[in-house]
């Protein structure tokens, strides 16, 4: 029985305990497959937890561009019990399991990272099937499913391993373990060895021993799987493509970073917190930096603070030389930050903060997707200033995003929230290589120079908070001559001293205030909203999402376009101030519209509703942790165009 | 053209009350820039809230009027991005020791280059008189309702196991004094603390000027009366670490003297100790042109308004062909 092949398209996991090399062995199967031409979109979940919990690696591959994960699983490496007890039921008929033969006799029970709820629910799966709780009950239970299994005797390969290369530290050798899954997998799918070299040796550049030796453990591993079992056996297959240079594999808790280093951030402060350290960490390694014309070397100083008022605090005071300053955090660390982005408020200082959002309330999840951020942050700190919220769909927007929001910072001189989440920052994807030079730097009205004109007032004649046609008055750095200035938290004169006088207060309300007026005016359309595609008349239905669930509409929307059903997406950019009219426009003629978020309430909705006075007919909401994936938005879709959809749904995959 | 005393001073309205201790503090520090001759727009006055936090808006140089609590994180902000500008940052006691505790431990570990200034009255005075952190244990000032329940803490100790690298303490009504204090403090290589001891008159009425003055204090072996305050100059101590061996027995005779208190209540030096990298020493570290080209120094975008940094590197390493 030979079924055709399925080439270059396929969702690959592999699983173990954190700590284990689950990252390097993901990282160097997407760098394989990139080298090989192909496209990838990879996830990373993880437990709060140092080592020892289980995490797990999804890399989905197709010789198209692709941005999301889907639910089923092909093919699942593994080497420890866990990730069979949890993933092994997942995969398809005709996907495969790479196993390690020692762990077969494991009970359930014995797996002591298996908390109770799964266990129960694993436990119950494996008995109604009348399966042993054991990792061959799971293994029958995956076989019953159509899954091929791949035993690999992965001590035993390390024993006849360390004889081949004359090396007996077994324990060193241990570690390669990872590796020899991965090459297991490689050989299954029949990948060419040569290009598994180059990721391998890619990913271990630093460390030319280290690699040198996983290469071999590759080769060996990769040559027992091709001795032993017929290849043509199954489906699945990577055959390399054309490579084009345009291509980047990008991770998502780089890329925003990277877009400071381009938008000139010279400044950025942090207190660690998951999954926002990695932005600034990234900084930190990369600090010293190459410039133009002259080949002289900037940089960019990052400190690890106290706490996140320090954070936000220490970057504002870097704003006011006049630095593009910013800090990193997420949920618990942002609560802390409002009330001084209240003072960057009335102080109309640009600093911008990239928040990373996680699951909340208080610590949640916080390893785990959540963006239910969204009206905290537009809402964030007490009384009414002027904030622009931000918000990038992946991470080839976050890169050049990143450079807008610097620019809108110092443009409307005000705090930009910056909103990314864990999903973004915990993926990984193949896209086009950023064109650092797409977006110029505005650096809106910033005076380099002062000249004195008489000697008038207190403070010369520069007024910081000058009242003028133009809301937005000029800003000079802390140290310029004749530019002297006061600010405070208090309301404050022209000068910057405080006053409580009324007349002053409305006035200086005004200038603030409207200077989103302004922003909602010159923002340009792309940077606010992008409509994609578009509805059938019939059915009228437009998806109205924010942020990273993007990737998997986009590829829900064309899995119902190919089946003959056209839906419009529109994704909302510029939170705040809500972009009304350009969303009504982009939702006319719309009869179904859809909210797809990922948190309970709905919280884009909630935003519609009070800016355009329009209900949401459905709800595809999530908060389980776990990122959507395309397959859920496609399956809810279909629902609610069968017509017997609740008004919300609720999604629930991942594990 | 030299500067003048009142070059350094604004037309802003002081509403301080009659007779408070912050005019010594606000006066020494106009004389001390004043005799440094310290160009206005280089100095820049951080602050954070309460009656000390309005000190920048009668001082002519660049002012920032924080947040309660927070003056420290965004002083060092500043400084670090731009470390040819002269920073002070002052507070009261309850913004520095109460709610900006931590960050005053952290500064101590970081050591910017710059100067902090403790307005220290004891009270909440912009509050109507709470109790401060450096409010002694038992003490009912006039609106306290019952004798205050916290244990003080001791700013110059704090300051120094935080790892302040210059800790002086001052009189708001020894003028020149504070002012010869603040001198030496910004001269300092290395974060300098200056604890100022400040009457309330409103809402202290233990610590008045009467009491620093010693009216009630009388002299054991002779009986006179004398003041409360002496200075440590005086009495032949010497806080500097000359040689770094000499740090830990300074730290130890610096932590004795700051528990005097009562009828003896030391000013001057406790300890300084320029052998500590200052924070920019360690920046240069990790960039070596740090003190050549700040952050704030740094021109982002050429004259077509292109990004100057050059992402080709980092790009590369990501390409799918290499």
């Amino acid at each position: 029985m030979t079924q055709s092949k399925i080439s270059n398209s396929l969702t690959w996991v592999i699983g173990g305990a954190q700590g284990s090399g689950v990252d390097s062995a993901a990282n160097i199967f997407s760098k394989a497959c990139s080298q090989a031409g192909l496209y990838i979109f990879g996830k990373r979940e993880y437990y709060s937890n140092i080592k020892g919990e289980h995490s797990y690696f999804t890399v989905r591959v197709s010789d198209k561009q692709i941005r999301s994960h889907v639910d089923d699983i092909n093919l699942l490496v593994s080497f420890d019990a866990e990730t069979l007890f949890r993933h092994g039921d997942k995969v398809t008929k005709g996907g495969g399991i790479i196993y390690d033969q020692d762990l077969v006799n494991t009970t359930i029970q014995e797996v002591p990272t298996i908390d109770d709820q799964a266990l129960k629910k694993i436990t119950n799966m494996l008995k109604k099937a009348n399966k042993s709780l054991t990792v061959q009950g799971m293994l029958d239970y995956a076989k019953d499913n159509g899954t091929i299994l791949y035993n690999v005797p992965y001590f035993q390969l390390l024993r006849e391993f360390s004889e081949k290369i004359n090396d007996h530290s077994l324990s060193k050798l241990t570690r390669t373990v990872n590796v020899m899954a991965l090459s297991a997998s490689m050989a299954v799918l029949d990948f060419d060895t040569t290009v598994l070299t180059r990721a391998i040796k890619h990913i271990f550049r630093a460390k030319p021993k280290i690699a040198e030796l996983n290469i071999a453990a590759a080769n060996y591993s990769y040559n027992y799987v091709k001795s032993r079992f017929n290849s043509t056996e199954f489906r699945f297959k990577l055959t390399k493509v054309q490579t084009s240079s345009d291509i980047i594999l990008m991770q998502g808790n780089q890329s925003s970073a990277m877009g400071k280093i381009s938008a000139g951030c010279r400044f950025q402060t942090y207190y660690p917190i998951t999954p926002a350290s990695d932005d600034s960490e990234f900084l930190e390694s990369n600090q010293i930096i190459e410039s133009t014309p002259d080949g002289k070397k900037d940089s960019i100083v990052v400190v690890q603070t106290e706490d996140e008022i320090a954070a936000i605090t220490m970057a504002i005071g870097g704003a006011l030389t006049g630095v593009r300053s910013a800090t990193a955090t997420s949920g618990p660390g942002f609560s802390l930050m409002t009330e001084a982005l209240g003072w960057a408020g009335i102080n109309e200082v640009p600093v911008v903060v990239s928040l990373y959002q996680r699951a909340g309330p208080s610590t949640g999840l916080p390893t785990r997707h959540e963006q239910g951020d969204l009206m905290f942050a537009i809402n964030c700190g007490h009384g009414e200033f002027p904030k622009i919220v931000f918000a990038s769909g992946d991470i080839e927007e976050s890169f050049y995003d990143t450079i807008k929001v610097f620019n809108f910072a110092e443009k409307y001189q005000l705090p930009v929230i910056h909103m990314l989440d864990k999903a973004i920052a915990n993926s990984i994807m193949t896209c086009r290589v950023f064109d650092q030079y797409k977006i110029n730097i505005d650096r809106g009205r910033l005076l380099e120079n002062i000249i004195p004109a008489g000697d008038t007032g207190v403070a010369g004649n520069y007024l910081r908070f000058k009242f003028d046609e133009n809301p937005i008055s000029s800003r000079v750095r802390l140290g310029t001559e004749n530019g002297i200035f006061w600010n405070t938290g208090d309301e404050h004169t022209e000068e910057g001293h405080i006053t409580e006088d009324p007349d002053n207060r409305i006035k200086m309300m005004n200038k603030r205030m409207s200077k989103l007026d302004l922003a909602s005016k010159e923002i340009p359309a792309e940077d606010k909203a992008i409509a994609y595609g578009h509805n059938d008349p019939s059915s009228g239905m437009t998806i109205v999402s924010w942020g990273s669930t993007k990737g998997a509409i986009l590829d829900a929307i064309d899995q119902l376009t190919v089946e003959g059903k056209n839906v419009k997406f529109v994704q909302v950019r510029l939170m705040h101030p809500f972009p009304s009219s350009l969303v009504e426009k982009m939702l006319e003629n719309t009869k179904v519209l859809v909210d797809i978020e990922m948190n309970y309430t709905g919280q884009l909705g909630l935003l519609i509703k009070q800016n355009l006075n329009r209900n949401i007919n459905y709800k595809i909401v999530k908060y389980n942790g776990r990122s959507m994936s395309s397959s859920e938005i496609y399956n809810a879709l279909m629902y609610i165009i069968s017509g017997n959809a609740p008004r919300r749904i609720v999604l629930e995959h991942g594990a | 053209m030299a500067l003048k005393l009142a070059d350094y001073k604004t037309t802003v309205h002081n509403d301080w009350c009659p007779g408070c201790g912050d005019f010594g503090i606000l006066n020494a520090i106009q004389m001390a820039l004043s005799e440094m001759q310290t160009p206005l727009h280089r100095a820049t006055i951080f602050s954070g809230i309460g009656c000390s936090g309005k000190t920048p808006h009668f001082i002519h140089t660049y002012g920032i009027h924080t947040l309660h609590g927070r003056v420290l994180p965004f002083a060092q902000g500043a400084k670090i991005c731009n470390p040819d500008l002269e920073v002070l940052a002052v507070g009261g006691d309850g913004d520095g020791l109460g709610i900006g505790a931590g960050h005053f431990i952290s500064s101590g570990r970081r050591n910017v280059d710059m100067v902090y200034i403790i307005f220290n009255n004891a009270v909440y005075g912009l509050t109507k008189g709470q109790a401060a952190p450096t409010l002694k244990l038992g003490m009912k000032t006039k609106s306290l309702t019952q004798p205050n329940m916290n244990n003080s803490v001791n700013p110059i100790a704090l300051a120094l196991v935080a790892g302040f690298t210059f800790i002086g303490r001052g009189y708001s009504y020894d003028v020149r004094h504070l002012k010869e204090l603040i001198k030496k403090a910004i001269e300092h290589k290395g974060l300098a603390f200056l604890d100022v001891l400040q009457p309330c008159p409103t809402y202290n009425d233990i610590n008045t000027k009467e009491w620093y003055q010693g009216l009630d204090n009388f002299n054991p072996e002779n009986g006179k009366q004398m003041p409360r305050t002496y200075k440590l100059e005086e009495t032949g101590y010497d806080g500097i670490v000359r040689q770094p061996y000499e740090a830990s027995t300074k730290m130890g005779q610096a932590i004795e003297r700051s528990n005097e208190w009562g009828s003896k209540i030391p000013l001057g030096i406790f300890y300084q100790n320029e052998h500590i990298p200052t924070y920019q020493d360690r920046i240069v570290g990790r960039i070596p042109n740090y003190l050549e080209i700040p952050p704030a120094k740094q021109d982002i975008s050429d004259q077509n308004n292109k990004p100057t940094a050059k992402l080709d590197k980092l790009l590369d390493d990501l390409r799918a062909d290499k």
